[in-house]
């Protein structure tokens, strides 16, 4: 229980935001970079604690997206019983490509581009059947109240995405903390060893990638919810699986708080490009991809890495690290 | 639909559009087998080198077949500068470090052509454009001929390179074995620079070979990209002949799937294959077996 | 181990309250920069997706809307109320990019804001500006779903799909008719997003009650790479009309492969064809652009301006294209309505643009009437590629030439 002190704190101060910014601006930055975070942090669970790495995190974000929406407006659903159900929905589906990529004892850039190929058919059948709208996508109907989960005030949708993201850094600390936590590192470290260490990696790595369907597709319902329409270029596009493993990377993999920073922290850069270069279309991303490859070259192990490399800098400077010690920390 | 009138166009017209991604693939199974990298620039590099190909025509009078000879070398040099001082250095060898840098750089090159010549589609006009052979069931487009057979010979060069050669040689024992290859004497942090500018001039090859057909713009590399990513994994991750080979099949397989889905539904026909190919060979065609 | 685990996690808490209370308390989020701030009380958001896969419909979009703020500004700014300020914003070609820009605008306190081009990214933007009942008033977007949420801050100029799909079957038939009814059979050829796929739907559930058969609708996703599979299908159909819908690049290659597949239909009719009505495609493609027939967005050729307005763009060593026009054309109807408005208030220029009959716009639309937010005159015209020009065909009151069908052998 003392290790979610930390993680309330940060809630409490970020939920204690629309208190104090008003801005709308701010506002919806927030919200947005939020939801890239959870997003983020479903990623985490499978690729930062279990190294293994998606490309095609879409997968999930988009069919939690579109379930919800057609939930709604074909069927009459419920909004919140419809995010409910486009989690759900995400967390059978990431069973079933579990099921089939581990057993296959697909790996590293394989598994990676495996998934990739799966957002990639679900954009294509996404973008022609009937039922999703096919290119037109669907249009949530406009009906503000809580039954609709459509709320006038950004505010409200600010601290329901606090809540989610709050539920996810609950979950990655408890994974942490967790024996299925140690076997999940153990799998990634070395899966060979884990094994023959009686880990059964096919299970674990399974109940990783259910889990970090269930979180990321959150995040698309919440993206209907918030936006109010979803096409398949949105739902299962290169965009939100590239923010997915960005934003981690950037921020820390396999710590709790890795995605909520890196999320953050990308956002800004991008906001700080715009504000450096002013409206010359292009300036501001040249300027975001730069900063990115610098962040890299100066931070390997993403800024939570680097933070703590830093204080090992300055604190232990007449104790070299030995290259055991680096290997420890690592990750 | 099944008439041999239409099925035996769709399987030639899916071997030239593949001789094409064979190009692009290459040099990305190049870089992957050797770096172990995702190269996330790859697309942006082949805008790049359109807008090369395009300024080498519109500027300096080239026809494409002739700036080939000019770009390849020039991409040459450019990759290796890319992977020396900056991805190289950036990514300090870490395999996840050198996916976000090469994002970063796909980011920055696709942007950078974008603020420099706006985002207007350029297309070049050569005379032999729209000249065809009449095979009977259809007319094969010229320049996608000569493609077919540039990628051939783009095959074999790397393949002697590779076999044949003291770089070769060295490339693949730091395919193979980075650190033995590295006690051996080789300077690994060079063959890396080498393999990406050989990966880069592949991209400016492809790029001749696509421009008298095709058009230009910041954005274009992104629709081959995740084409060529997945027949680099269908081939076998480093194989030279598995990118050609699967190339080719997979230009194959769009072209029947969008004869018989629909060219939207069709795209879907290069995904299914690849899973199912990868979920029965994990390691892709002609990978080595991991 | 377990230590240096929690004085990690303290380091992530810091980190992490740290930056995002930062940028929460500084509201160092970059403003969108503003033209001449002194004394022009009147700030106009101009919105369009300048980077990303749109950035060229986004630019000239931003080309015509910028001409008409420079050109009324020259002229001493708004009757009464001053200069106009713009507050140009980038939509990235997204629905969260276009959202995000609402929101700095409205934080500048825009009095209105004009463009976002794509239909996704305006759903996504009318919405956002209906929160501050900022009115908002779409340049293109066509998806009819745009005008029919009740919102009642949003505003189109040009036509929807519905009118867009009537008027070019109705233009169709007639044209056919003209001719002699050569055309029978028919092949749809659309991009599969929501533009390409709504008017596709809309073409399959019409075109058969005007006579004609439609072979088959193929559709193909933008970008598409390679046209070849497409023109064999319509060479082994053998249709006498193609109706391709789709964006520039992929009119373009279609165009050119059908040239070099050697297909010769009766005629291309295209309805919102990217190239079609594309004084781009007509230079540097004659041979393949000629005789083309396009339903689409389009000047009222008899109009002094526009063809002032051509001329202007023309010299920038820019393309004419319909984005830069009915840009132009959204800004001055704003600036009328604001002078009627008589003040520099969003309430006030909403009832001023529901009320709105300007007609001294570039479009041929005759005098503006918005019912439910769409102006009630807004319609395409009938082109055609004759004599490397394009000419407006149909409807008569706006024609300089008479359609050339079926195409000459």
């Amino acid at each position: 229980m003392k290790s979610l002190i930390p993680i309330a704190v940060v809630l409490a101060i970020l939920a204690a935001v629309p208190f104090v910014v008003h801005s709308n601006v701010m506002l919806n930055f927030l919200v947005v970079a939020l939801m890239i975070a959870l997003a983020g942090q479903g990623w985490n669970i499978l690729g930062g604690y279990g190294g293994q790495y998606s490309f095609g995190h879409a997968v999930f974000f988009g069919t939690g997206a579109y379930v919800t929406a057609i939930l709604q407006m074909r069927y009459g659903i419920n909004a919140w019983v419809g995010f409910a159900a486009g989690v759900a929905a995400a967390a059978a589906l990431g069973a079933a490509l579990g099921a089939l990529t581990f057993r296959s004892g697909l790996r590293g850039s394989y598994f990676a581009l495996v998934t990739l190929a799966f957002a990639e058919v679900l954009r294509i059948i996404a973008s022609v059947a009937p039922i999703t709208g096919a290119g037109v996508g669907t249009l949530i109907k406009l009906d503000l109240g809580i039954r609709t989960f459509q709320f006038q005030s950004r505010a409200a949708f600010y601290w329901v995405i606090l809540a989610l993201v709050g539920v996810s850094l609950v979950t990655a600390q408890l994974i942490e903390r967790s024996r299925f936590g140690v076997w999940l590192v153990a799998v990634r470290e070395n899966e060979d060893a884990a094994k023959a260490l009686g880990v059964d990696a096919n299970k674990v790595k399974l109940a990783a990638m259910v889990i970090s369907a269930a979180i990321t597709a959150a995040a698309g319902c919440f993206y209907a919810q918030y936006f109010l329409f979803v096409d398949s270029g949105i739902a299962y596009g290169t965009w939100i699986s590239v923010q997915a493993l960005l934003t981690p990377i950037i921020g820390g993999v396999g710590t709790v708080f890795g995605p909520l920073l890196g999320a953050l922290i990308v956002k800004s850069l991008g906001e700080g490009a715009k504000l450096v270069a002013g409206d010359a279309p292009g300036l501001d991303l040249i300027i975001y991809g730069a900063v990115l490859v610098l962040v890299i070259w100066f931070a390997p192990r993403g800024l939570i890495g680097g933070l703590a490399h830093a204080r090992r800098l300055l604190t232990r400077h007449d104790v070299p690290a030995t290259p055991s010690t680096q290997e420890a920390r690592r990750g | 639909m099944l008439s041999s009138a239409i099925l035996i166009p769709a399987v030639l017209n899916g071997l030239l559009i593949g001789a094409i991604y064979a190009l692009v693939a290459l040099g990305l199974t190049l870089i992957y087998g050797v770096l172990h990298i995702i190269n996330f620039a790859h697309g942006a590099l082949l805008s790049a080198a359109l807008f090369a190909a395009f300024f080498s025509f519109r500027l300096l009078g080239l026809d494409p077949y002739v700036a080939v000879f000019l770009l390849a070398p020039m991409f040459f040099v450019i990759g290796y500068t890319l992977q020396r001082f900056i991805i190289g250095p950036a990514s300090h060898g870490d395999d996840r470090n050198m996916l976000l840098v090469t994002l970063g750089i796909a980011v920055v090159v696709e942007n950078a052509l974008l603020y420099a010549f706006r985002a207007d589609t350029r297309t070049i006009d050569v005379p032999y454009a729209f000249q065809t052979i009449d095979v009977g069931w259809t007319f094969l487009a010229i320049p996608r001929m000569v493609g077919f057979v540039a990628a051939f010979a783009v095959a074999l060069t790397l393949w002697l390179l590779m076999t044949f050669t003291d770089v070769g040689r060295a490339i693949r024992a730091v395919a193979k074995e980075k650190l033995g290859a590295e006690l051996a004497g080789i300077d690994v942090g060079h063959i890396y620079a080498v393999t990406f500018g050989l990966g880069t001039a592949c991209v400016a090859i492809a790029a001749c070979l696509l421009i008298p057909t095709y058009y230009v713009n910041p954005h274009v590399g992104d629709a081959f990209v995740l084409v060529a990513f997945t027949i680099v994994v269908l081939g076998g991750m480093g194989s030279v002949p598995g990118a050609l080979i699967g190339a080719l099949l997979v230009g194959v397989v769009e072209s029947l799937s969008g004869l018989f889905l629909g060219e939207s539904l069709g795209q879907i026909g290069i995904f299914l294959i690849f899973i199912a190919v990868l979920l029965v060979r994990p390691s892709g065609l002609f990978g080595a077996r991991a | 181990m377990p230590n240096q685990k929690n004085s990690l996690s303290r380091r992530q808490v810091l980190a992490t309250t740290a930056v995002g209370v930062a940028a929460a308390a500084s509201g160092s989020i970059a403003m969108p920069s503003v033209l001449r701030a002194q004394g022009a009380p009147v700030k106009l958001g101009v919105l369009h997706p300048v980077t990303g896969a749109l950035s060229y419909s986004g630019q000239q979009g931003r080309l015509g809307t910028t001409m008409a703020i420079e050109e009324i500004n020259a002229a001493g700014g708004i009757k009464g109320l001053g200069k106009i300020d713009a507050v140009l914003g980038d939509a990235q070609s997204t629905p969260d990019g276009g959202t995000a820009e609402v929101e700095k605008m409205n934080s500048a306190n825009v009095v209105c804001v004009v463009g976002g081009y794509a239909s996704n990214i305006c759903l996504a933007t009318t919405q956002a500006a209906a929160r501050y009942e900022l009115p908002y008033v779409v340049d293109v977007g066509v998806a009819d779903g745009i005008v029919t949420r009740g919102l009642k801050n949003t505003f189109r100029f040009g036509p929807g799909f519905g009118v867009i799909s009537k008027t070019a079957l109705t233009n169709l038939a007639a044209i056919n008719d003209q001719a002699g009814k050569p055309a029978k059979t028919v092949m749809i050829v659309h991009e599969d997003t929501l533009f390409g796929s709504g008017l596709a739907k809309l073409l399959n559930a019409q075109l058969p009650q005007q006579g004609f058969e439609i072979l088959e609708t193929i559709p193909h996703p933008t970008p598409t790479r390679d046209f070849n599979n497409v023109v064999l299908k319509i060479k082994a159909q053998n249709p006498d009309l193609v109706i391709p819908a789709n964006y520039y690049n992929e009119y373009v290659l279609l165009a050119r492969t059908m040239q070099q597949q050697q297909v010769k239909t009766k005629g291309i009719y295209s309805v919102l064809g990217g190239a079609a009505s594309s004084y781009k495609f007509v230079k540097e493609f004659p041979e393949a652009a000629r005789y083309i027939m396009d339903c689409n967005h389009w000047f009222d050729p008899r109009n002094e301006k526009a063809l002032a307005l051509k001329k202007k763009i023309e010299a920038k060593d820019q393309f004419y294209t319909y984005e830069v026009y009915m840009n132009y054309s959204c800004v001055y109807l704003i600036a009328d309505a604001l002078e009627r408005a008589g003040a520099a208030d969003r309430a006030k220029l909403t009832d001023a643009l529901a009320s709105s009959t300007f007609s001294g716009h570039l479009m041929p639309y005759g005098s503006t009437k918005f019912v439910n937010g769409q102006n009630e005159g807004a319609a395409p015209v009938n082109t055609q590629v004759l004599d490397n020009d394009i000419k407006v065909v149909l409807p008569a009151t706006f024609a300089n030439a008479k359609p050339v069908f079926p195409r000459p052998a």
